[in-house]
């Protein structure tokens, strides 16, 4: 699969992302052990699984907010280093109550003490919002708006990090079947192109955004063969593949739950 | 408004007590005043206790505002130096066991009679309440904030500027509101060590004289400009986080 979905890499595309022989111990009790994983570049691909499976901390660990041990590698297929090309949103929305929305937006660069040069980046936050709708609550503090409207603009301030690889760990499933509905649209909108992981736990929004579908079962941990679409994400809730496909995957997943660990 | 009105109305509750205990128990003036004559002092040497309250107040935000540095200072670098930890953090724990009831002699012996040392008591006895709160706050950092600012590739400097220090003010604004309460108590204590002036020095020197009246009238200065440095300073904290009060009723966290 990793052969037919990598991009060309001299072209400067996103890249694909592999994790090898990744291992991680939690208590001294192996998640997962030689497991691998690719992120086919340029393309979503989601992880399902039942609850405390590992799916948020193999996230974690390509993000490299888990100590990699062992075998453990984690690699982009045009040669360069991750660091720095990654942006993370997380199950919270994680802003930070004293700033506006749109400083939430601009915090990356805030961080990172990089000069906004005559206001450009600024501006594009300012338009990022008003295409997520929130271009009248721009001084609005996160106390202030909606889990929404807050999951929004966690989703700009993910955008403006622009980076090729975007890893996002169940970012809607806080929220109301409508507004999830709405920013799932957004999201697939505004990251065509991405390598993007997305960890869920609700098989329509894998089915919704993915190009490939994988499920995460056992202790340790196993990755099946994914489920793989080759139309363009989003796709419509009425689309007669998905409910097919998406009583498949519950069989997946509820075998998955009886496998004994 | 409401909050003065409540204040006014539980002092003159007080007053009522006090002035029936005086009554009832038949005490001489010398035990307890009335009320009356408490108040009588407090206008007949309206400027005598203005004067000696105005170098007591200055005493209290000069303390203040060396213990806050000092205290704001020591807190960033605990935070930020795990060898600062281990060296400093055991020489706060000193500095807060020792009381200052047992430092002030030395402090008017080395500092001398003279604002110097009252400034320094209250100073020791903010440093640590402002110390511990901030630290407090430097240490308990939202774990996914941190996460973030790694992921986004933050330099440390800049977060502890613009994530961590945030973050904390809610502890500092708690260290400082105990600070606001306890800094009379270091001016005061240095003022009964060894003084010329102060409300200290007014309380006692009424005190060795039997003029029990002067002495609540101080008091009662004291007490009312203790409330005050710790409402205008709670107001000024609550106003300079405005995030704050917002964020504390809907303490669900999901």
């Amino acid at each position: 699969m990793s052969e037919t979905s990598v991009a060309d890499p001299r072209v400067g595309g996103p890249p694909a992302v592999s994790v090898h022989a990744a291992r991680l111990e939690y208590g001294g009790v192996p998640l997962f052990d030689d497991l691998d994983f690719t992120l086919a570049a340029g393309r979503w691909t989601c992880l399902l699984g039942p609850s405390g499976v590992g799916k948020t901390t193999l996230l974690r660990l390509i993000a490299g907010l888990e100590p990699a041990t062992g075998e453990t590698r984690i690699v982009a297929n045009d040669g360069l280093a991750l660091t720095g090309r990654i942006a993370w949103m997380g199950q919270q929305d994680l802003l930070l109550p004293w700033l506006s929305a749109l400083d939430n937006a601009l915090l990356g660069a805030k961080l990172r003490g990089d000069a906004d040069r005559g206001g450009a980046r600024r501006g594009r936050a300012i338009d990022l919002l008003y295409r997520v709708g929130l271009g009248d609550r721009l001084d609005a503090r996160p106390a202030g708006l909606s889990g929404g409207q807050r999951q929004r603009v966690a989703l700009v301030r993910t955008l403006m990090e622009d980076r090729p690889i975007i890893l996002m760990d169940e970012p809607f499933s806080a929220l109301d079947s409508i507004t999830r509905w709405k920013l799932q649209e957004l999201a697939a909108d505004l990251l065509v192109g991405r390598t993007v992981l997305l960890v869920t736990h609700d098989p329509r929004e894998a089915l919704r955004l993915g190009h490939f579908v994988h499920v995460m079962a056992g202790r340790p941990a196993r990755l099946g063969e994914p489920l793989a679409f080759d139309d363009q994400p989003p796709r419509a809730l009425d689309d007669s593949r998905l409910l097919a496909r998406e009583a498949e995957l519950i069989r997946r997943l509820a075998s998955a739950a009886e496998a004994p660990s | 408004m409401r909050a003065l009105l409540r204040a006014g109305l539980v002092f003159a509750g007080l007053c009522l007590v006090w002035q029936a205990i005086v009554t009832i128990g038949g005490l001489p003036a010398y035990i307890l005043p009335p009320p009356t004559r408490v108040f009588a002092a407090l206008i007949d040497r309206a400027g005598f206790l203005a004067s000696h309250a105005l170098l007591t107040l200055s005493e209290i935000l000069l303390g203040m505002l060396f213990g806050v540095l000092l205290g704001s200072l020591s807190a960033l670098t605990l935070a930020s130096f795990a060898t600062a930890r281990r060296w400093l953090l055991p020489v706060l724990l000193v500095s807060q066991a020792i009381p200052v009831f047992a430092l002030a002699p030395l402090l008017v012996l080395w500092l001398g009679y003279g604002m110097a040392s009252k400034v320094a008591a209250a100073t020791i006895i903010i440093y640590f309440p402002v110390t511990s709160a901030f630290y407090d706050g430097l240490r308990h950092t939202e774990r996914g904030w941190l996460d973030l600012a790694q992921v986004m590739g933050a330099t440390p400097q800049r977060a502890l500027l613009l994530l961590r220090v945030p973050a904390a003010l809610p502890g500092f604004a708690s260290g400082l509101r105990v600070a606001a309460a306890v800094a009379p108590i270091g001016a005061v204590i240095g003022e009964w060590v060894g003084a010329s002036a102060g409300l200290g020095y007014v309380m006692l020197q009424a005190n060795a004289r039997m003029q029990i009246d002067v002495m609540f009238a101080a008091l009662l200065v004291l007490g009312i400009m203790a409330v005050t440095l710790y409402y205008a300073l709670d107001a000024a904290l609550r106003h300079l986080m405005p995030w704050l009060p917002e964020s504390l009723p809907a303490s669900t966290k999901e």
